[in-house]
């Protein structure tokens, strides 16, 4: 039988990551959110904690955990804020994943410790104005000349990238076009210093408003021919590595989300009387509540079975993006269930539920659309 | 400084409290443990002064939950007084305390004003007596200068109490003392590989068991509902005032 145990160390990670969400995001999640604003104050505390490189290893200022843990906090950040599970996880997954997986040591040394622990972001920019699910139609190039790389385009919805603790970007650029018309892509690390690069924060989004996004703009940036992250021509390859252990950590907003929702959902459930009685009483609404709890359970069996696999060296990408779709889906009916259960106080902006159903829909958007994440599990099966 | 912290393990404040079947304790199956909360006050004040901690926790094996947390918060090495399935009452828990304490040669022993679930509040007092140390309980200002200690107590009346101790000397945290801080995720992985000492309460007590048994609980009786007085302002006056009196019997 498998082991559904935490280890001690994870289950001080899930109390302590619980505690400081409950504490230091839950008071001023709704402000933040109305005001569209990024706090560095709490950016700089999750940055205390140590959340940032919780998988990376600490010869390079990163905590050397495991996957599962990550994932922990993530799900416990998104419980109580997606916004903040935002910053996490896209500075994890995004920022210094990349740069850990691919980056030569020289490049680990110098970029990772301030990611990990000096208070630094790094954003990852893949899509474009017009290349989303399609990435391989990206038209940002880069062109050697003279020892440098010589950066144009634009890059868009680019998380943690357009804020006073924005270092630097790992931009994905097409390095080369083959006889054939095939287009050669790389990544390429700029600073945010670099002369060119204007960073823009978008504004009036629906959903994670005090995440930081970002519009990126490259005007003929130049940077040292060593600023390649790994191998030339590897930019496509090592984009969908990151997407693949990305999903894992989205998957996981999800997850926290829909426990985040649920809990508000069963507390109001419990408390507003409707006919003489609480309206959890009422069978038509227990029963969504115990789908919910439900669905909730099946979802982290199968994200945490998921990193389980990623922990084990295992392939897992059918699993994680199987997690992805699904979290994400759960976390759309538990929302709906919770605005629903709120009545009227649910469209109300006074009260979570309606900002859980917002924050929903950048999960299935995200990261690679529900779409693709069923196109990459149909190839699994063998469908095309 | 040699500076121990005693910690106690309760249930989470939010645990709804189920009686066991015997009705002579609570039922321990759900339920979700924490650091007594005063505790954290005493767990990061220690942190704070530095030197030598150490953290000491008596009770099951579920308690080194609870050692691991003040770990992960930064104190240095740990002594589990394992219960192994026996219980006892605060006095033996304070014997059994103040024989580590003696042996460890602690001259500053840190502890919340109170454990949160019984809420007795008095094994710091007696570990203290038995250990032959000076105590001050419910502190929330702790000054160290050389070999004396000033601390300070709220009083009723909005005055405040100053003492001054030499050493051994054991504290009472109350809330106010500090912001115990979290533990970090560094601070975790460090604590992995910090020492945990286990003494057998049963060794340290010679076999001696609990002088006071629990015989029954009872959950507190529901809350009555509220009485709504109606009619204009001076007929409600004087209804209510009818039922202070007569009632309520509080005038």
């Amino acid at each position: 039988m498998p082991n559904y145990d935490l280890t001690p160390e994870q289950m001080l990670l899930k109390n302590t990551v619980r505690d400081f969400a409950e504490k230091e995001i839950k008071p001023v999640r709704l402000e933040l959110d109305r005001k569209e604003e990024f706090s560095y104050e709490l950016t700089g505390k999750m940055f205390d904690l140590g959340l940032f490189g919780v998988t990376c290893s600490p010869e390079y200022g990163g905590q050397g955990m495991d996957y599962l843990s990550y994932i922990i906090v993530v799900e416990e950040l998104a419980r109580i804020d997606g916004c903040q599970a935002a910053t996490v996880a896209a500075g994890n997954s995004l920022g210094i994943g990349p740069l850990y997986y691919f980056g030569s040591k020289e490049q680990k040394e110098k970029y990772l410790p301030p990611l990990c622990s000096e208070k630094k972001l790094w954003g990852f920019g893949l899509t474009e104005p017009n290349a989303g699910s399609d990435a391989g139609n990206s038209k940002t190039n880069a062109i050697l000349k003279d020892g440098q790389w010589i950066i144009n385009g634009s890059k868009i919805f680019i998380t943690n990238s357009a804020n006073e603790m924005s270092a630097g970007v790992t931009v994905q650029a097409i390095t080369d076009t083959k006889d054939n018309g095939k287009k050669e892509i790389s990544c390429i690390i700029a600073e945010q210093s670099c002369k060119g690069l204007t960073a823009k924060a978008m504004k009036n989004k629906m959903t994670w408003r005090s995440s930081n996004t970002a519009e990126l703009y490259f005007d003929d940036v130049t940077v040292p021919e060593g600023n390649l992250l790994g191998k030339r021509g590897d930019g496509f390859k090592q984009m969908l590595q990151t997407l693949d252990s990305g999903r894992l950590a989205i998957a996981a907003m999800g997850l926290g989300g829909a426990q985040g929702a649920f809990e508000e959902a069963l507390k109001y459930s419990k408390e507003r009387i409707a006919f003489g009685k609480p309206i959890s009483s009422f069978q038509i609404n227990a029963f969504k509540l115990v789908d919910c709890a439900t669905e909730i359970e099946a979802a982290r069996s199968l994200l945490y079975r998921a990193c389980w696999l990623k922990d084990q060296g295992r392939a897992f990408s059918k699993e994680a993006a199987m997690s992805k779709v699904y979290c994400s889906e759960v976390f759309y009916r538990v929302a709906n269930h919770c605005v629903q259960l709120h009545g009227g106080y649910g469209l109300m902006e006074e009260y979570p539920a309606a900002k859980y159903y917002r924050d929903q829909k950048l999960l299935d958007i995200g990261e690679g659309t529900s779409e693709i994440q069923r196109l990459v599990i149909a190839r699994y099966l063998d469908c095309f | 400084m040699k500076i121990a912290v005693l910690v106690k393990q309760v249930p989470d404040t939010e645990t709804k409290i189920v009686i066991n079947a015997n009705k002579n304790g609570i039922d321990e199956s759900n339920i979700k443990y924490i650091v007594s909360p005063y505790d954290e006050y005493a767990i990061e004040e220690a942190i704070k002064i530095g030197g030598e901690t150490t953290v000491i926790s008596m009770g099951p094996d579920r308690c080194i939950e609870s050692i691991r947390t003040a770990l992960a918060m930064g104190i240095q090495k740990a002594i589990h007084i394992d219960t192994q399935g026996k219980s006892y009452d605060s006095y033996q828990t304070a014997a059994a305390l103040a024989k580590v304490i003696k042996d460890g040669g602690f001259d500053l022993v840190l502890t919340g004003k109170q454990g949160i679930d019984y809420d007795n509040g008095q094994v710091t007092q007696m570990a203290a007596e038995l250990s032959g140390a000076s105590q001050v309980m419910v502190i929330d200002k702790l000054t160290i200068n050389g070999d004396k200690a000033k601390v300070e107590r709220r009083i009723a009346g909005g005055s405040k109490e100053v003492y001054e101790s030499g050493f051994p000397l054991f504290l009472g945290c109350e809330k106010g003392l500090n912001t115990p801080r979290y533990a970090s995720l560094p601070g975790i992985m460090k604590a992995k590989s910090k020492p945990i000492e286990k003494k057998s309460a049963d060794e340290l007590l010679g076999g001696a068991t609990a002088l006071v048994e629990f015989t029954n609980f009872e959950l507190p009786p529901e809350r009555a509902a509220g009485k709504r007085i109606e009619g204009e302002p001076p007929q409600q006056a004087a209804q209510l005032v009818k039922l202070l009196r007569e009632e309520a019997k509080v005038i």
